[in-house]
């Protein structure tokens, strides 16, 4: 299951639109480091809405996206984790500790375009991201 | 469990990824028809998608069962993992938080205990790993 990846801006925008399996996760997490270099995007979103289970290896994936991101210069944002899904993560003792996470892909957008100087400026240089 | 009468047996396959994937969204189906709650779904699915990992971890293939059990006024989902893999040597340290001897989170075995309302593991080394849990619900009267 090939997972859609949108460029916007400077973000990429990957929403996962159904159950995927190990294979699918380990691709994903590839075609996105790759991309944030192709398209220098510095932000990335994931959107897990359509996930209704988020099992070690899902979580442990997303974790290693945003570390990877972070290190080629881009800020993660998981967003659409589902009421269930985040009630059976922590009892599975599951967390996304100093990742990102917002509410819906609105919440993720506003969370970059404050987190990242995401747009060109008036030179067309790249801003500066400032990280605290 | 003698008292029990277990009915909608189904067994799933695991020898690949795309295999945990399919034993979870049996396991939420079987859990959907019996009444449980979609949180209680998704707590199922989670605990299935743990325990087939781990079978594809360390035993390559296996599989699993999945069935409906009526104990009295109330009724269950029963998951029963089974494989013939090498077994765990130390089955108390494989229910603690964070212990790995595959690189993973270590988290599979003692999460999925904690999302299920019964849990067993009965293993031999060298001959294989069958882990059994439950989830219960009270049925309306």
């Amino acid at each position: 299951m090939d997972v859609p990846i949108l460029k916007q801006g400077h973000f990429l925008i990957a929403s996962i639109q159904s159950a995927l399996s190990d294979a699918d996760l380990s691709q994903l997490r590839e075609k996105l480091i790759e991309r944030v270099g192709r398209f220098r995007a510095r932000g990335v979103i994931v959107d897990v809405t359509a996930l209704d289970v988020m099992d070690s290896f899902a979580v442990r994936t997303l974790r290693d996206i945003a570390h990877m991101a972070r290190l080629r210069g881009a800020e993660t944002v998981i967003v659409g984790i589902q009421p269930e899904v985040a009630f059976a993560m922590v009892q599975l003792g599951l967390t996304l500790k100093g990742i990102s996470t917002a509410l819906d892909l609105e919440e993720g957008l506003a969370f970059l375009n404050q987190h990242t100087q995401g747009r060109l400026d008036e030179k067309g240089e790249r801003g500066r991201i400032e990280r605290g | 469990m003698d008292a029990s009468s277990v009915a909608d047996q189904l067994r799933v396959e695991i020898a690949s990824d795309v295999d945990v994937v399919q034993a979870r969204q049996h396991g939420r189906e079987l859990a959907a028809g019996a009444g449980f709650s979609t949180g209680d779904q998704t707590v199922i699915a989670a605990a299935i998608s743990e325990v087939a990992r781990n079978i594809l971890m360390y035993a390559k293939r296996g599989e699993i069962s999945l069935g409906v059990v009526a104990n009295g006024d109330q009724q269950g989902v029963v998951i029963v993992a089974r494989d013939q893999g090498p077994g765990i040597p130390d089955v108390s340290r494989a229910l603690q938080d964070g212990y790995s001897t595959s690189g993973g989170l270590g988290l599979g075995l003692p999460g999925a205990r904690r999302l299920m309302d019964d849990f067993d593991i009965a293993s031999v080394v060298g001959q294989g790993t069958t882990v059994t849990m439950r989830k219960w619900r009270r049925l309306p009267s």
